[in-house]
């Protein structure tokens, strides 16, 4: 009915103005920034973020491949640099020469892989831009098996729709890194473990000795220190439930922006 | 001289459509939500850069906070290779325990507290917002004839760019007819920005993401890559930022009761002399 689209679009603009108003009030804004409701209302644009850019991304499309030229001279090193955990002190001790990936849940095979058997996966080699939440960007090259033959060999079960990548890090005193992509993402050719960088080793500060490379989004989802790789249905009852450590502390899940 | 005898008859007219008011209203709110949230987002990492990656060393610009040889600290803006004390304001602000080192100020970034994340959420929220706003009014102003009516300047308006000039450096507007219509100067402002600048901002930003550079290889070609899109996304901003101060100035000395009032419920009035016709 008309009244009614009226009464809403009056409704909408008292709203606006209000909130207008409270913008313009020093003060007021860092009140709506903690508000959860207005939090969530935000939120709803990551949606809107992800339907489009998921539409209008052709999920082969692979992010820009640079040249042993553009590497950065020094590729910064952020989050955690370093890791205290005495388990994974010992096996950096030997090399990782003991250190096994582990991947289950909802997988056919669960499986334990050490570095030797990751390294005679099918691999990639690529020279792709690292770029951070923060606003900055690196160029790097890595190299690592592909993630998608390794799940197709243990074979997904038909109700797992994410990986969820746990690692041996904590940052702060908000616990152990984790990190999740969906199988778009996974099963992207660019998107691999890699346990080289730059032509070596990858060394600690980077995630040694292995790391998550999903080139067409911000460097918090590639985890590093990775230890254990776990399909599931969901994870909304794991930690924080939004799918990741940073998810958890209010970003966005989608992070292809 | 305005003698007294000769009293100017006020016409009002209907200047701005509801869609243009609308839209002219929500772009302001979104505008400046997304220059205070992105003033956070650029806090967590406060210079710039030019071509694909981040080289510290080859900064255009970055303001830090640097110790003093006496043990205080400074806030430090770097333009190229020259620097500036800008303590207090950029790299370095706040009062008493609350100095800290941060690109902007507290007062004018959205939310005021440091919190990427959060001012993440306004600023994709309210640039949704802005995109459909700007396409509603886009469409509307290219289809309505708006656009070709009231913002093209005609070729003898162009020839006579001078006196326009010249009539707003010294503050004297056009009354009778001709205030009927925007000026020339106006309408090129306001095609620069809507044509120009605003969509600008927009594909800079849309260059920042990962995953459209993959789709979209073309955006790095564009901009020279996703730093320099940064740069220019940052350098938009300013740009929108001084049409604004340029902007309110105008409507502030050229009546700013109606101009307001044309933006809020269409009508603006218009003096002319007795008799109707101002040369």
């Amino acid at each position: 009915m008309p009244g009614d689209r009226t009464l809403t679009r009056r409704g909408f603009l008292t709203r606006g103005a209000a909130l207008g108003g409270a913008v313009l009030l020093g003060g007021c804004n860092d009140a709506l920034s903690r508000s959860p409701s207005f939090r969530e209302m935000l939120a709803r644009a990551e949606g809107a973020t992800q339907a489009v850019q998921r539409l209008v991304l052709s999920n082969r499309a692979l992010a820009h491949e640079y040249t042993e030229a553009d590497l950065s001279a020094h590729f910064k090193a952020n989050g955690s640099t370093g890791v205290d955990d005495a388990g994974y002190r010992a096996l950096a001790q030997s090399g990782f020469a003991d250190w096994k990936l582990k991947i289950d849940g909802l997988v056919e095979r669960p499986t334990e892989l050490s570095l030797t058997e990751l390294r005679k996966l099918p691999a990639r080699t690529q020279i792709t831009r690292h770029d951070c939440v923060e606003g900055w960007s690196a160029i790097g090259k890595w190299s690592g098996a592909q993630l998608g033959p390794l799940l197709q060999s243990v074979g997904l079960k038909p109700d797992a729709r994410y990986l969820v990548f746990h690692c041996a890090d904590t940052l702060g005193r908000d616990g152990q890194y984790y990190e999740s992509i969906d199988l778009i993402d996974a099963f992207h050719p660019q998107t691999i473990l890699a346990h080289d960088m730059n032509g070596t080793a990858l060394a600690e500060p980077h995630g040694a000795p292995l790391r998550l490379r999903v080139e067409r989004q911000l460097g918090y989802k590639h985890a590093k220190y990775v230890m254990r790789i776990e399909a599931v249905s969901s994870f909304a009852k794991m930690r924080g439930g939004r799918g990741g450590f940073w998810e958890d502390l209010g970003y966005e899940w989608y992070a292809g922006i | 001289m305005h003698p007294a005898a000769i009293a100017p008859r006020t016409e009002l007219i209907y200047r701005h459509a509801l869609i243009v008011r609308i839209t002219h209203w929500v772009n302001a709110l979104c505008l400046l939500v997304l220059l205070m949230s992105g003033l956070q987002i650029f806090n967590a990492h406060s210079e710039l850069n030019w071509g694909s990656k981040s080289e510290p060393d080859h900064a255009l610009l970055s303001m830090r906070a640097v110790q003093r040889a006496d043990g205080s600290y400074a806030g430090i803006t770097t333009i190229g290779s020259t620097s500036f004390d800008t303590t207090g304001v950029l790299g370095l602000s706040g009062k008493g325990a609350n100095l800290e080192a941060r690109g902007f100020p507290a007062w004018i970034t959205l939310p005021s507290y440091r919190d990427l994340a959060t001012g993440r959420r306004w600023h994709f929220f309210f640039a949704w917002l802005f995109a459909l706003n700007g396409l509603a009014y886009l469409l509307y102003t290219l289809l309505s004839g708006h656009a070709r009516r009231d913002l093209a300047p005609t070729r003898g308006e162009l020839e006579h760019i001078g006196t326009s000039i010249s009539e707003h450096i010294s503050l004297h507007f056009p009354k009778g007819e001709e205030a009927k219509h925007y000026n020339v100067l106006q309408k090129l402002a306001y095609l620069a920005v809507i044509f120009g600048l605003l969509p600008l901002a927009i594909l800079s930003g849309l260059t920042m993401s990962p995953a459209l550079d993959a789709t979209f290889p073309f955006l790095l070609d564009l901009f020279g890559g996703r730093q320099s899109a940064r740069t220019v996304h940052f350098l938009c901003a300013t740009g929108i930022v001084l049409f604004v101060f340029v902007h309110v100035f105008m409507v502030l000395v050229s009546g700013l009761w109606n101009n307001l009032r044309s933006m809020i419920t269409g009508r603006y009035a218009v003096e002319t002399p007795e008799g109707g016709h101002a040369g």
